[in-house]
């Protein structure tokens, strides 16, 4: 979103993530034993500068929704830090107790895929989009009746839905609601998980033009998190791909996309089907299936599906190393290759 | 007839207390021989209630209430049918004879479309016998083959599975060997690749070419997703609330779109080979719901260019010819073909 081009790299950092772990253990048996565990999220380093979007994208069960979680604490991580520098101080979200993060929370929103889900049916819109602001101590009706209309046009909906129940309104309008309660408390940060993945691609991309409105006027930072590459390519300044619960590689949008560095994503752009019949032949099918992080191969995690393997990628595992400026890559022969990126 | 089937304003109706819901409203498209169909369009336009009713597998609260399916075959004896399955007693011999044999299908969710409580093998084994004079051994033994066909690893194992054992790019090629076990003339996809990730989808859409290929069978794609469409179709039918608004070559679709919906549907999709734009051109307001009745064309109130007292009352605009074999349902292109024909 912003100025593509220079971005917001002269924007101060807003949030800090080290060292992020999220194992979760596998049981059996009657006794529900531990057996194992499930590394879903395994080591997973980024910052965010304030107004910017990261995406995360990777394929089902890499790891995005649980690493946006427990961004949030809305799941309690294995290990790592959260560093959220607001208002001239830094907060590790991960040392707070119970208290004072449900009072940081304003700070740091989310907004989840699934329109129909997300809300209760049972409270009006009025209730749903001032609920954060009633949970933070707001009561004076003449306030939260002002900052609701606020909410409503900022999101797009007409003030007389605010007395209506979610069940009568559209995907697109569900999701504008979730928009406008994440908004309520004007946080610095919000973490949307497939924000658009519901939605037909009519409605996509009104909501999608509402998120980069939003995040303009309020100067709002986004962690991304989405499968759809070509949706990613047209909100997020830069991005992380992840493979089996680790980053493999992160890069400004427009450079991950001209020319990835990590074979996994160089396959992964090569596999969209481009909606052009004109470009129609020679994309990358890689063998195997989705990785299972409870299940992962020795040395690199990508190497039993990798077209470029080669014997030390069996045993060593690389580690997610910068190359260049603004980019990092986790692959044993990354500076060697030379991989194929989308020519527009 | 030359095609092997062709759909004439077919409608198919669900009667309820709160009224009709016309799903399917004026459906009209061919299929050649061994060609392959996309079928695009948004949730709820009538995609699946269509191929359902070519299938002949429609639910109880719904009719066919108009139209013709005409679908050409050779029959048992080799000798070549045209039959009207608009027609046709869903449960008589004639429908039993081509479905799952003649015209077979693959669904979005091969978990719900599978059985849970038999192996992959069984299911197979009824599939082929239903069709084809073979012992259960000898079904078996194709079921194995239609296994590796469709790439599963080691399938004189994996045919004992059970589909909830079996990942979701494997279910869907399991699916794919029983839908193809009895080499049907067309195969019917219904969003074969919308629950799998990108890598497994684009093994998949190989998958279902290659066999198309070997198998000189046509496909029709159903599909919400245009870039599953460019790299498969190579007839396209767009549609919207119930009816085929566009019908054309792939290539015309994408580069020569005429139905103003087609036009808007392709730039408000975020393209992955697009360079980035500050923001994307989106279609306004959303698909009305079922029950509402829109007079006129039906996208007129979402229409960048529509015209008052043309657009928005009468009957909605008939699917006609503007260019060999590219066909529009838009007042304004129809009129504009006419002025300079
Ligand atoms: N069993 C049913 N009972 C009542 N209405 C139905 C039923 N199945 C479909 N419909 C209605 O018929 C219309 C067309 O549905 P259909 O399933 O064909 O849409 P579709 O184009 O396949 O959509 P999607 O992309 O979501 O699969 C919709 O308005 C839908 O609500
Ligand atoms: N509550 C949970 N209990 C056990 N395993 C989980 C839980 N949530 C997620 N996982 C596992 O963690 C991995 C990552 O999941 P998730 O973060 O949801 O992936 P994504 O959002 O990228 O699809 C998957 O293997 C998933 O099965
Ligand atoms: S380290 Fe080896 S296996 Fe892993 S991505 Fe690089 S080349 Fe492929
Ligand atoms: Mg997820
Ligand atoms: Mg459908």
């Amino acid at each position: 979103m912003l100025n593509h081009t220079t971005g917001q790299a002269e924007a101060p950092i807003l949030v800090e993530v080290k060292g992020l772990k999220k194992y979760f253990p596998i049981r059996s048996g009657l006794l529900r034993r531990q057996i194992a565990v499930r590394k879903a999220v395994d080591d997973v380093n980024f910052s965010i500068r304030q107004g910017e979007v990261l995406g995360l994208v990777g394929e089902s069960g890499c790891g995005k929704t649980t690493t946006g979680l427990c961004v949030l604490r809305g799941l309690e991580p294995t290990g790592g830090s959260v560093t959220m520098h607001v208002d001239g101080n830094a907060v590790d979200l991960m040392q707070l107790n119970r208290e004072r993060l449900r009072t940081f929370r304003r700070h740091a929103q989310m907004i989840f895929q699934d329109p129909f889900a997300s809300l209760n049916p049972r409270m009006t819109v009025f209730d749903t989009v001032t609920e954060p602001l009633r949970a933070h101590g707001v009561t004076d009706r003449d306030t939260l009746q002002a900052r609701a209309l606020e909410l409503m046009e900022l999101v797009g909906l007409a003030p007389h839905y605010l007395r209506r129940y979610p069940h009568a309104f559209s995907g697109g309008q569900r999701q504008r609601i979730g928009i406008a309660r994440a908004l309520a408390l004007n946080p610095k940060l919000i973490v949307a998980d497939e924000p658009v993945s519901a939605l037909d691609v009519s409605v996509q991309a009104q909501i999608i033009n509402l998120l980069k409105d939003l995040q303009e006027q309020l100067n709002i930072a986004f962690l991304f998190i989405s499968h759809d590459l070509g949706v990613v390519k047209h909100t997020c300044n830069r991005i992380a791909v992840m493979y089996a619960g680790k980053i493999v590689e992160e890069a400004p949008t427009d450079e991950l996309y001209a020319a990835p560095k990590h074979p996994y994503t160089e396959a992964l752009l090569s596999s969209v089907p481009r909606p052009d019949p004109r470009h129609r032949e020679n994309e990358i099918i890689l063998s195997g299936e989705v990785p299972d992080p409870a299940h992962l191969p020795g040395g690199c995690p990508f190497h039993p599906r990798c077209l470029y393997v080669e014997e030390r990628c069996k045993h060593e595992t690389p580690a997610l190393t910068p190359i260049g400026p603004n980019r990092r890559v986790a692959c044993l022969r990354a500076e060697e290759l030379s991989l194929r990126g989308m020519s527009t | 007839m030359e095609n092997i089937l062709e759909v004439k304003g077919l409608k198919t109706h669900f009667r309820f207390d709160e009224g009709i819901v016309r799903a399917v409203d004026g459906v009209d498209f061919r299929i050649r021989p061994q060609g392959t169909l996309g079928i695009v369009g948004e949730s709820g336009c009538g995609k699946s209630i269509t191929a359902m009713s070519i299938m002949r597998l429609l639910p109880r609260s719904a009719k066919i209430v108009d139209g013709q399916m005409l679908f050409r075959y050779p029959d048992s004896r080799n000798i070549e049918q045209i039959v009207d399955l608009a027609q046709v007693d869903e449960d008589g011999r004639t429908m039993l004879e081509i479905r799952g044999n003649r015209i077979a299908m693959i669904f979005q969710e091969p978990m719900t479309a599978l059985s849970p409580v038999h192996t992959i093998g069984e299911q197979l084994v009824e599939a082929i016998r239903l069709h084809q004079d073979l012992s259960k051994r000898e079904a078996r033994n194709l079921g194995i083959e239609m296994l590796r066909k469709v790439g599963i690893p080691r399938a004189e194992q994996r045919i004992d599975d059970y589909s909830f054992q079996l990942s979701g790019g494997l279910r869907q090629r399991a699916m794919i060997a029983i839908a193809l076990c009895n080499r049907p003339l067309l195969l019917i996809a219904d969003e074969p690749t919308t629950a799998l990730d990108v890598t497994i989808q684009a093994q998949i859409l190989r998958l279902i070419r290659e066999l198309q290929e070997e198998y000189a069978m046509a496909v029709m794609i159903i599909t919400h997703n245009l870039g599953v469409i460019a790299r498969m179709a190579d007839e396209v039918a767009v549609m919207y609330r119930g009816r085929v608004v566009e019908f054309a070559d792939v290539d015309s679709i994408f580069h020569a779109p005429k139905h103003p919906y087609t036009k808007a549907l392709l730039r408000s999709i975020p393209k992955v080979d697009a360079p980035r734009t500050a923001r994307l051109l989106s279609i306004r307001g959303t698909v009305p719901e079922p029950f509402a009745v829109v007079p006129g064309c039906p996208f007129h109130p979402r229409c960048d260019v529509a015209v008052a007292g043309l657009c928005n009352s009468g009957e909605p605009p008939a699917l006609l010819p503007v260019r060999n074999g590219h066909a529009v349902a838009c007042v304004l292109e129809t009129e504009e073909s006419r002025r300079y024909a």
